[in-house]
């Protein structure tokens, strides 16, 4: 499965991924505090200047990234416009796209393995209630189960579709949800049978 | 303690895999989408303990940067936009869906439904519209209109939730969770 890391490599990329959580959590903070549209513009400038630096392939993947934020950016824009009170929505706007592209900086330019382990670490002082073997057997599950379940609906979808002309739709899910639940009572005894899960 | 762990996990997958289902657009161009069946279904089948457990075990996979929500969204930038309410209120949405399945000894059926209504939609949207007040400076009363859009397409997902999860007591009554 593919994650949200950026295949264009970054100096930031090297950087480890607890530092620039860190910087991260100071920045938004700043942001949250931060009520004059000119800062936070020049905050948004920041975070794009990083991202310009990325070069070319990294910039527009960032903006993909920001796309699903444009119905908020209309409506505030929309509304503000109407009420005339423009520096509101300029700080509402340029606070949500700063706080975001951030945000989405780490996410693009962290592994997947670096950020579970500083998972690990944040998860360790509920090692008594949660151990931590068993939180990353659990994401190693889900990971493992997304395919196989995508996989059983994609069967019992072409089961009906070679039984009738019509679309299978929501009919597919019960019988999908009763082979995934075997699956799941199958990976269980297995578990069971090779020590349990810790 | 491996049964609850495998079916932890396998509804964190089913949450991810409903958001690959395409969207439908209801009648008046409003897209649903069938991820938030999943939270109904985690809290339904699975209880409210381990209900909530599966959907923060979602959400850490997609803060840690895995595609997962519904569009391909995912990574930390989705809890720093204004849709951040709806996350939080993901597990509690789950747990009171649960609750209620657990504790109403009614028939599967209307319990899981009003599980799924109560937690799907009353309890998220109060989240989800506190979330999007906070984030966009506006008042609750002027966000709620927004929430409207979302009924119907809630509606029918809580009633195939309620469906689902009936099928599921028939079948396999002992991965009813939620009533063991």
């Amino acid at each position: 499965m593919l994650t949200l890391t950026s295949p264009h490599k970054t100096a930031l990329h090297a950087l480890p991924a607890g530092r620039k959580l860190a910087v991260l959590a100071v920045f938004t903070v700043v942001l949250f505090a931060l009520n004059s549209p000119v800062a936070l513009g020049m905050a948004l400038g920041g975070v794009a200047g990083i991202y310009a630096l990325g070069g070319g392939g990294f910039a527009r993947h960032g903006l993909r990234m920001l796309w699903p934020l444009w119905p908020f950016v209309a409506v505030v824009a929309l509304w503000h416009g109407w009420t005339g009170e423009l520096q509101t929505g300029a700080v509402v706007i340029l606070r949500m796209l700063a706080a975001v592209a951030a945000a989405n900086l780490v996410t693009m330019t962290t592994r997947l393995s670096d950020m579970m382990a500083v998972m690990e670490r944040l998860a360790r002082p509920l090692s008594p209630v949660l151990p931590p073997r068993r939180l990353a057997l659990a994401v190693a599950l889900v990971i493992r189960f997304i395919p196989v379940l995508s996989d059983r609906v994609a069967q019992i979808s072409d089961a009906w579709q070679a039984r009738s002309a019509r679309r299978a739709g929501w009919r597919v899910v019960a019988p999908a949800a009763w082979a995934a639940l075997d699956d799941a009572e199958r990976v269980a005894e297995a578990l069971r049978a090779r020590g349990g899960a810790g | 303690m491996e049964r609850s762990l495998t079916h932890i996990a396998l509804f964190a997958a089913l949450i991810a895999v409903l958001g690959f289902v395409p969207q439908m657009t209801l009648p008046g161009g409003v897209p649903i989408t069938a991820q938030s069946m999943g939270i109904m279904l985690c809290g339904t089948v699975l209880g409210a303990r381990r209900g909530a457990l599966a959907v923060l075990l979602f959400l850490a996979l997609v803060a840690l940067g895995l595609p997962l929500l519904s569009g391909g969204r995912g990574g930390l930038g989705v809890f720093a936009s204004p849709s951040v309410g709806f996350l939080i209120g993901f597990p509690i949405a789950a747990f009171v869906a649960g609750l209620i399945v657990e504790r109403w000894r009614a028939p599967i059926l209307p319990a899981a439904t009003a599980g799924a209504v109560m937690g799907g939609m009353v309890v998220l949207y109060a989240f989800g519209a506190t979330g999007w007040a906070l984030m966009l400076g506006k008042s609750l009363a002027e966000v709620q209109v927004f929430l409207l859009a979302f009924v119907p397409g809630d509606l029918i997902k809580a009633v195939l939730a309620g469906l689902v999860t009936q099928a599921i007591a028939t079948a396999r009554p002992g991965a009813l969770l939620s009533r063991a």
